[in-house]
């Protein structure tokens, strides 16, 4: 793993194999020490029914008929780990870092729960501790401290069919791109996760349309914190220019008041 | 400087001030039963909705109807506008008494309260966020300076007044400096979310939308607050400052609804406006209720020279901005199956956020010369 420590890490998702097992939801869960959250019976077998603070990884379950039967297709959900993340840019204090690896870490210890992050998010994958007194965001590390060890993600680890790869983004973006070639028909040509929100180090390969399985699909190709960017780079000269036009202004419309007022 | 006296023919108890003190008391108990509990428990925000009703109305409602104290200065000591000089200090004073207000806002809305300085050493400068907090604590430190003359004066602090009055018009500038930047970032919040917020308020300008919109209702507001303290204070109210205060707002209207139309037609998304979604329906009474309706009242004369006519405009411009600024927010949110409802606390809260609002504005005109400076400048 030496040689892959400086380059940056990413994770190929191939829906194709996934069996629906949770095997990562529950290995996920009990490396990072997630407790667990009372849910409830939707009628549907994803549960819980989405993401939360104590689920930083989980299938989906969406049921389709085909041939007369119902059939599944098995969506594994977790951070996507933004190239250039809105988390990172919409946070005030800096709590969110990329770090040069791939991980977009936290600090807890930093965020004051303005929650921004939650709202930037395209992914909506910064969860809340709503009910906790001193609550603050979780979300997937990546498994960070187990990478720096040498050791690949917990849900990957684990992953009886092989469904995801971890390696180098180079790694499984090559791999992705030469699955779909070889097999054309059996996969979409999409690789999600390549070019939405500026591109993202967990990629997904599908063999039905992404929009079926719910993935957001109107998501720009962009970073999105070059849209936030825009404006916020524009106050330097906002401020100067301001000042300027408002003193000449001011200067202009009060001549020769002063005097008359201290007479 | 003429010598100050207490109103003494208006005594802060009244029917009036008691409902206040009241509601001030339940938001206290909602209050206190927040920070026991947490933000789960007080209110109905969730993973889906974080941002709820403090967000909207306490943060993004609340700093845009403070807007008059940047407007009422700009016009007073940028543009020489005498006429308005009786009203700097009532809307200097609204103002200062609106981003106080915010900022308790704030620190009950965020999830850490007792870590609200973070933003002002742990520096991020590529955030909207960070920006909006740094604004926001600089210019109500502006508006505090802003607002020390009638202070002084009562006091009698001539020396220190000197000084202050000496700064006035660098003090003036940074305010509304400030007030351009962090009004226009409040529409800038919603920029990075493009997939998420519904297409009939997302846009490129939203930061100018934002900052337009405050402009009118800011200057609304300073309407309204002056008829309404005539009323309490048994004070004669000036006509021509209501009427030009009424043609500033239906002017800048008119500016707004023209950017507004603009920018859907360039955005090819006009059509929208009329496809019969639930955002559309809320679009539309937003624009017909807030903007249009109160921008053909002002433009009558005869409305601008009423004070029932001037007073219902302005409460539609308010009721419009609520309205986007609501709309903006849960529009980013809201779809599939998603419910947001606010819970009595986080009513009760806002309710009692704007009663202190009113307790202090009350309690500031009586007994320092808010009014007076008209007077006591000849």
């Amino acid at each position: 793993m030496a040689k892959n420590e400086k380059k940056p890490i990413g994770a190929l998702i191939d829906l194709t194999k996934c069996i629906g097992c949770r095997g990562c939801q529950i290995a996920c869960k009990s490396w990072n020490n997630r407790a667990v959250k009372k849910t409830v019976m939707t009628g549907n077998f994803t549960n819980p029914i989405d993401l939360n603070s104590e689920t930083y990884t989980m299938i989906k379950y969406v049921e389709k008929e085909q041939d007369a039967l119902m059939e599944w297709d098995f969506i594994k959900v977790q951070c996507m780990h933004c190239k250039n993340p809105a988390c990172v840019s919409a946070c005030p204090v800096g709590a969110f870092q990329k770090s040069p690896e791939g991980p977009v870490m936290y600090e807890p210890e930093k965020c004051i729960g303005c929650r921004y992050c939650m709202m930037a998010c395209p992914f909506q994958i910064p969860k809340y501790e709503w009910e906790k007194v001193s609550p603050v965001v979780q979300k997937c590390t990546f498994c960070a401290e187990r990478i720096s060890e040498g050791l690949i993600p917990a849900c990957v680890k684990t992953c009886p069919p092989k469904a995801i790869i971890f390696g180098t983004y180079e790694e499984i973006l090559a791999e992705a791109e030469k699955r779909i070639k070889e097999n054309p028909k059996k996969y979409v040509n999409h690789i999600y996760g390549k070019e939405e929100a500026g591109g993202t180090s967990w990629l997904y390969l599908s063999s039905v349309p992404f929009e079926t399985l719910g993935f957001k699909m109107n998501i720009p190709k962009r970073p999105l914190p070059d849209l936030t960017w825009a404006s916020l780079s524009k106050i330097p000269v906002t401020v100067g220019s301001l000042a300027l036009i408002l003193s000449a202004i001011a200067y202009i419309r009060n001549r020769g008041e002063n005097n008359k007022e201290e007479k | 400087m003429a010598a100050y006296k207490e109103r003494k023919n208006v005594s802060f108890f009244s029917r009036g001030t008691m409902i206040l003190l009241i509601l001030l008391g339940i938001a206290a108990f909602a209050a206190l039963y927040r920070f026991t509990y947490g933000l789960g428990a007080a209110t109905d925000m969730s993973d889906k909705v974080p941002w709820g009703l403090w967000v909207a109305f306490d943060v993004l409602a609340g700093v845009a109807l403070a807007a008059g104290g940047f407007g009422i200065t700009a016009a007073v000591y940028i543009f020489n506008m005498k006429k308005y000089k009786p009203i700097a200090r009532p809307a200097i004073l609204t103002a200062f008494i609106g981003y106080l207000i915010v900022i308790i806002g704030l620190v009950i809305d965020i999830g850490q309260p007792t870590r609200f300085w973070h933003p002002l050493v742990m520096w991020q400068h590529k955030s909207i966020m960070f920006e909006v907090v740094w604004c926001i604590s600089l210019y109500t430190t502006v508006l505090a300076i802003e607002f020390t003359p009638p202070v002084l004066e009562r006091l009698r602090w001539t020396g220190l007044l000197k000084i202050i009055k000496f700064f006035t018009y660098p003090i003036v500038i940074a305010g509304i400096i400030l007030s351009f930047l962090h009004q226009s970032s409040l529409g800038a919040f919603f920029l990075i979310m493009p997939s998420k917020l519904n297409a009939l308020w997302y846009s490129p300008i939203m930061p100018q939308m934002f900052y337009i919109s405050a402009i009118a209702v800011g200057l609304s507001m300073v309407s309204i607050e002056s008829i309404v303290s005539a009323w309490a204070f048994k004070r004669e109210y000036e006509p021509g400052i209501i009427k030009g205060l009424g043609k500033g707002v239906a002017i800048t209207l008119l500016v707004y609804l023209v950017v507004k139309i603009a920018d859907l037609i360039v955005r090819g998304k006009f059509s929208m406006v009329f496809d019969g979604s639930t955002a559309s329906r809320f679009y539309l009474i937003e624009i017909f209720m807030g903007v249009i309706i109160p921008m053909i009242l002002l433009s009558t004369q005869k409305i601008r020279e009423s004070i029932g006519g001037t007073f219902i405009s302005a409460m539609l411009v308010v009721g419009g901005v609520l309205m986007n600024r609501f709309n903006t927010n849960f529009f980013s949110q809201v779809g599939n199956g998603v419910s947001y409802f606010p819970t009595w606390r986080e009513f009760a809260i806002t309710i009692g956020l704007v009663s202190l609002g009113i307790i202090l504005y009350r309690l500031a005109v009586i007994f320092l010369p808010v009014f007076e400076e008209a007077e006591a400048e000849h």
